[in-house]
């Protein structure tokens, strides 16, 4: 953003602080997530940078909490990473297949009250997670499902559609309903027509819900620490008991490996928002 | 021309007008058995539970069924002097029944609670009355102790009739009813959730305000860059946003620690003392610190998405009007943004009332919030229906928001991108 020639010089100074406080911003937002990286691979037990680190000695770096994430003796990793992807699997399925079809009868213009059953369907997103983890956790726990892997997918579904529902209802305001019509015209029935030309058109929509109902289930921790018991526990739950009783290097390295699927998940979604903004005809 | 006018036919000779409705009655129906899944799955998983938490929070029938004869004989009374034989026998009755259940231990805890000493009284009314006579209920049991001869006690069970009560909600804001079933303040000393309420309050406030103060200009700067510079800093915003919780909250554990990185560069520029680095965890800058930058995310990205709809023709425009570029900005750009100004704000503000993890882990006593009171009462002392009561006072109070939100901008102004 160059400035033009005439400016003036109070413009001038003004332009560079706004610049220098934006700088600080971002500084403020993106660097708290490389600290974890560096110390990760500490050799030593302390969560500081040791004086060996700041001199670049390569004997202050070790892959020594990694090896303990793997294969250190009585760790809880390994299992809660099993049921951590497990359960946001299922939760994102679920989220998916429930949202998806609802916000096909949500951006119908048929649909008949749609104001109320958007905001009903959406509330889990809006109420306090608090809130939403008291209520859900008085369901699982009257139906018999509390400390089940069944339980706290449900919760996650819970929690995930309405994420699923936003993104495939905004894709499908930008949808060309003259097509589904030109199907059926030509002879398709209602799923093959969903299935071959809606579907493909509003993927991108699709799946960014599912990233997002993934991410939720994945990181989720409020609803999980009132459902789970000691099969279930996931990788946010050994994260927060860790993080209470003592901040270890291991949890460093987990972090970092976290870090890592954030940022595979962020390259994902930003190329399918990409996609689909191309789709509906946004940046044209 | 006729006078009538034609109806218009379908070819089978059904009225248009009543074909196409029974047309559009048709596509109503498909619509809504599409969303009729998700609808029934979130009614009955969510929104009943949430209708569970109320009527647990107000349910007070444990004694209303404990003494059902007692409270059906002291409808007469009119609780001003002692009872009635007939009440006296009814409690008797209901007495030796709870006995034979062995359910008389919580009736003495729950009525001890409304009155103090009622516990020991029951107890020994428990071991004297094997030996009671037939009929002169009253006689005999006041017999027993003095206390049974005072009225206040006999109040206080008339008081645990109604089978609803308020208490718990009184309880959430420091209040109780006293033995004259009148509402009154705990002592001052007491008044923990006050403290709470105000805290969460104060905290969400101000985490807002500096969401806002930091996001509005960087969700300025990523809407007017060109795009290739926006996408690669968006990323400083979006890698936080899908990034775990607990990690975010992990590293600025590792950053506020006393021997931290923020503390080490204070020593460095020589701000403060190596031996008198400032505690800035496990207390409420803490808990500001840590909020802000977790929650920044969603101030900026409403913010961004309507600031980006913001042609910049119209600031071109202002200044060509003959208005410095302040002006220019106060009037034309800042109110186009309001709606993401207030989507922003709302999001954190609603994201940051109902806070847990964070305040949990980083903000130590005096950074806990209402959320982490919650959820202490449903893990530790596994009162739920207080906890059921202070997550609906949280919830009216959060409605109260949405709906202040909607009269100022319109909820429908809201945009998430």
């Amino acid at each position: 953003m160059a400035l033009p020639k005439y400016t003036e010089p109070h413009y001038r100074i003004w332009h560079y602080t706004y610049l220098t406080i934006c700088g600080f911003v971002f500084f403020f937002l993106i660097a708290p997530l490389f600290v974890i990286f560096p110390l990760s691979f500490n050799a030593e037990e302390f969560l500081v940078f040791s004086d060996g680190m700041k001199r670049l000695d390569p004997d202050a770096f070790s892959l020594r909490w990694y090896h303990d994430m793997v294969y250190g003796t009585k760790n809880p990793w390994g299992l809660a990473a099993k049921n951590s992807f497990i359960i946001a699997v299922f939760a994102t399925i679920g989220s998916v297949i429930l949202g998806t079809v609802a916000a096909l009868g949500l951006s119908s213009r048929h649909m008949p009250f749609k104001g109320l059953i958007m905001a009903t369907l959406i509330s889990p997103m809006i109420v306090p997670l608090i809130i939403s983890g008291v209520a859900i956790f008085f369901f699982i726990a009257k139906v018999g499902l509390a400390a089940t892997h069944l339980g706290i997918i449900i919760a996650h579904i819970i929690l995930g559609t309405p994420f699923v529902v936003i993104t495939v209802t905004a894709t499908l305001s930008g949808f060309d309903h003259s097509v589904t019509r030109a199907a059926a015209s030509l002879g398709s029935n209602p799923v093959n027509t969903f299935m071959k030309i809606t579907l493909p058109l509003i993927l991108p929509g699709v799946i960014s819900g599912a990233l997002f109902a993934f991410v939720t289930s994945f990181d989720e921790v409020v609803v999980v620490l009132f459902l789970a018991g000691l099969d279930n526990t996931t990788i946010p739950i050994q994260m927060w008991t860790g993080l209470r009783e003592q901040l270890s290097p291991t949890i460093l390295a987990v972090a970092t490996c976290l870090i890592v699927l954030s940022t595979l998940i962020l390259v994902t979604a930003e190329l399918l928002r990409r996609r689909s903004e191309r789709i509906r005809g946004i940046n044209r | 021309m006729s006078s009538e006018t034609q109806k218009i036919l379908t070819t089978d000779g059904i009225p248009l007008e009543e074909s196409l409705k029974k047309a559009e009655k048709k596509n109503k129906i498909k619509a809504f058995l599409l969303v009729a899944p998700l609808l029934l799955f979130i009614i009955i998983t969510y929104i009943f539970p949430i209708g569970e938490m109320f009527t647990r929070s107000i349910d007070d029938r444990m004694v209303t069924n404990m003494l059902p004869k007692t409270f059906k004989a002291m409808e007469t009374w009119d609780g001003k002097e002692l009872p009635p034989e007939e009440v006296f026998a009814a409690f008797l009755t209901d007495y030796r029944a709870l006995a034979e259940k062995k359910e008389h231990g919580k009736l003495g805890q729950r009525l001890n609670k409304e009155k103090n000493g009622f516990n020991t009284i029951l107890k020994k009314l428990w071991r004297k009355m094997k030996k009671f006579e037939e009929g002169n209920a009253k006689e005999q049991i006041m017999a027993i102790h003095k206390r049974f001869r005072d009225v206040k006690y006999w109040q206080a069970i008339k008081r645990t009739a109604p089978p609803y009560t308020m208490s718990k909600y009184l309880k959430g804001m420091d209040m109780y009813y006293n033995e004259d079933g009148k509402v009154v303040q705990v002592s001052e000393d007491r008044r923990i959730h006050r403290i709470l309420w105000l805290r969460t309050l104060e905290v969400a406030f101000f985490v807002t305000v500096f969401c806002f103060l930091m996001g509005y200009p960087i969700a300025h700067l990523l809407a007017t860059l060109p795009m290739k510079y926006s996408n690669l800093l968006m990323i400083c915003v979006l890698l936080p946003f899908w990034t775990s919780l607990l990690v975010r909250t992990a590293s600025w554990m590792i950053l506020l620690q006393q021997q931290g990185i923020v503390n080490d560069f204070f020593v460095w520029i020589g701000l403060v003392a190596d031996d008198s680095r400032p505690e800035m965890m496990y207390n409420k800058t803490g808990t500001y610190v840590a909020m802000t930058q977790i929650l920044l995310p969603f101030m900026v990205l409403p913010l961004y998405s309507v600031m980006k709809t913001i042609s910049p023709s119209l600031m071109r425009a202002g200044k060509s009007l003959g208005g410095t570029p302040f002006v220019a900005f106060w009037k034309v750009y800042f109110p186009l943004t309001i709606p993401g100004i207030g989507a922003g704000c709302l999001l954190v503000f609603i994201l940051a009332i109902g806070y847990y993890i964070t305040p949990a882990l980083v903000g130590g006593a005096s950074g806990t919030l209402i959320s982490n009171q919650i959820a202490y009462h449903m893990k530790a002392t596994l009162d739920w229906s207080f906890a059921s009561a202070m997550g609906l006072m949280l919830l009216t109070g959060v409605l109260v928001v949405y709906w202040i939100y909607n009269k100022l901008v319109g909820i429908d102004n809201i945009k998430l991108g």
